[in-house]
């Protein structure tokens, strides 16, 4: 599968859209590979506010489970609620099975996300 | 660290595509197709697996038997040639060195297939506890076999035309000479995953050309191959216990439920008064099995709680493909023990539910 280029990503292995001031976020390729089956997504309420780094909720597989980072700081403004009843859609469709959106508050952080090409040298 | 081992058919997984991981300091297969496809392709069809990182250790010699009866707690002279049982490598103090299985070759010829992890530390363990058994040698032959596993209903049929030996002779923990895809080898009635199926010792050279046969073979039934994430999945319905989780050297066979793998009316062999002693006082933890009551899975490690205190340690835990639950297994005071008891899982840091309910989870359908 390949990267989409409209996309930011970060080191963690999240996706970022961003579309004015929100950020939608979810999980690519390369990391729905390493966990394997996703079983379980626990996702945080709307309105929580996140800072970047922080854990705004955990992706679990059959084999492991794994924090989610915020890849900014902001509000959540938007859950998605139905990819908890079918967390599967995070492998067949990691791209575009996203988890929150997010009102961004430090815009300069969304600045420093990795493009396609860093995410991709990211892979090797 | 030492450079990671690697099967006979390690080439074949890695041009597969599976993905490898390291385990017990072998670079194994962990998921070819992802854990849920080929847990459902076993339990409905038949998948095969690259056990070959798995230890074998042979004793041989006048004596053998009496050097088997000592290390092990099964009767082994209960079983006849060409067949096999499960048992227990056993500390003085009743616990778990390793367990494994004990294949009867002949009179005075034992095969035990033991835990890759364990396999230096068992055969230094076997080799110094066999001399007081008179004359018996024992030998680590790991190296001479491969080991491929195929399981999953469809077993037989898959196996069947590639072999002149008659899979439906050889009944369940017995096991026969013969030959696969024109390799000699051993054809095992035995398995890990709670299905019907063979594990088939092959000399390593043939290893490749016996996958690629029965892979070939599987095609009609959509066989797939399988990596240690299933193997992990299946052996958990089934309620097998694994070294390091469910039974390790601070574990006794009877709190592991493994009574039955102990030959009570053998006159001695290492651990037997532990643990007869402690079959009168009666144990004072369990392992049981429990199911999630609420969105979560308990995993290996995580504490059982009564009012926020610890009093026992999930074992093994996961979302099974099949049964379609959170699953798992853990030590718990008898007094938690009885199916039906609510349990509280600390699940990194919320206090989630559980019930015990009944071991295995998963039975296979009686054959008509």
């Amino acid at each position: 599968m390949s990267y989409p280029a409209d996309l930011k990503y970060t080191k963690d292995h999240e996706w970022i859209r961003v579309t004015g001031d929100t950020a939608t976020v979810g999980v690519t390729d390369f990391a729905q590979k390493q966990l394997g089956d996703v079983v379980f997504l626990d996702l945080p309420e709307v309105g929580r506010v996140v800072t970047a780094g922080e854990s705004f909720g955990s992706i679990e597989s059959v084999k492991a489970v794994s924090d989610l980072f915020a890849p900014m700081s902001g509000e959540v403004v938007e859950v998605n609620e139905a990819l908890k009843s079918h967390p599967e859609s995070v492998n067949t469709d990691p791209h575009g099975a996203w988890m929150i959106k997010v009102r961004v508050s430090a815009p300069a952080e969304v600045a420093a996300l990795l493009d396609v090409a860093q995410y991709e040298g990211l892979l090797g | 660290m030492r450079p990671l081992l690697t099967t006979s058919l390690h080439a074949v997984h890695v041009a597969s595509g599976a993905r490898m991981v390291p385990f017990a300091g072998w670079d194994m297969p962990v998921e070819y197709s992802g854990i849920t496809a080929e847990h459902m392709a076993v339990r409905t069809r038949a998948g095969i697996f690259d056990v070959s990182h798995m230890g074998q250790i042979e004793i041989a010699g006048k004596d053998a038997l009496a050097a088997v009866q000592r290390i092990s707690s099964n009767d082994a002279s209960r079983l006849a040639n060409g067949q096999a049982h499960l048992s227990g490598l056993l500390t003085p103090e009743g616990t778990f060195v390793d367990d494994l299985l004990v294949y009867r070759m002949a009179t005075s010829h034992f095969l035990l297939v033991v835990n890759a992890s364990n396999v230096d530390k068992d055969y230094a363990w076997i080799s110094e506890q066999i001399k007081p058994a008179g004359e018996a040698a024992c030998v680590n032959s790991s190296s001479r076999y491969a080991l491929i596993a195929v399981q999953g209903p469809a077993s037989r049929e898959v196996l069947q035309p590639l072999t002149g030996v008659d899979l439906g002779d050889i009944k369940y923990y017995w096991f026969a000479h013969g030959e696969v895809a024109n390799a000699r080898v051993i054809i095992s009635r035995t398995g890990y995953t709670g299905e019907d199926g063979y594990e088939i010792f092959v000399p390593p050279q043939m290893a490749e050309r016996v996958w690629k046969a029965i892979v070939d073979a599987g095609r009609g039934v959509d066989l797939v191959p399988c990596g240690l994430g299933a193997r992990d999945t299946l052996r958990l319905e089934a309620a097998m216990r694994l070294y390091g989780n469910e039974i390790d050297s601070t574990t006794t066979a009877l709190e592991a439920g493994l009574g039955w793998v102990v030959g009570w009316n053998k006159p001695d062999f290492i651990g037997r008064d532990a643990l007869v002693a402690q079959k009168a006082a009666g144990v004072t933890r369990k392992l049981v099995g429990f199911e999630m009551l609420e969105r979560a899975i308990a995993r290996h490690g995580y504490p059982v709680t009564v009012d926020g205190q610890a009093v026992g340690t999930v074992t093994s835990g996961t979302q099974t493909p099949f049964l379609k639950k959170a699953i798992g297994m853990a030590y718990v005071p008898v007094a938690l023990a009885a199916p039906d008891t609510p349990l509280t899982i600390d699940v990194r840091g919320r206090a989630a539910s559980a019930r015990v309910v009944p071991l295995p989870f998963y039975k296979r359908p009686k054959e008509g």
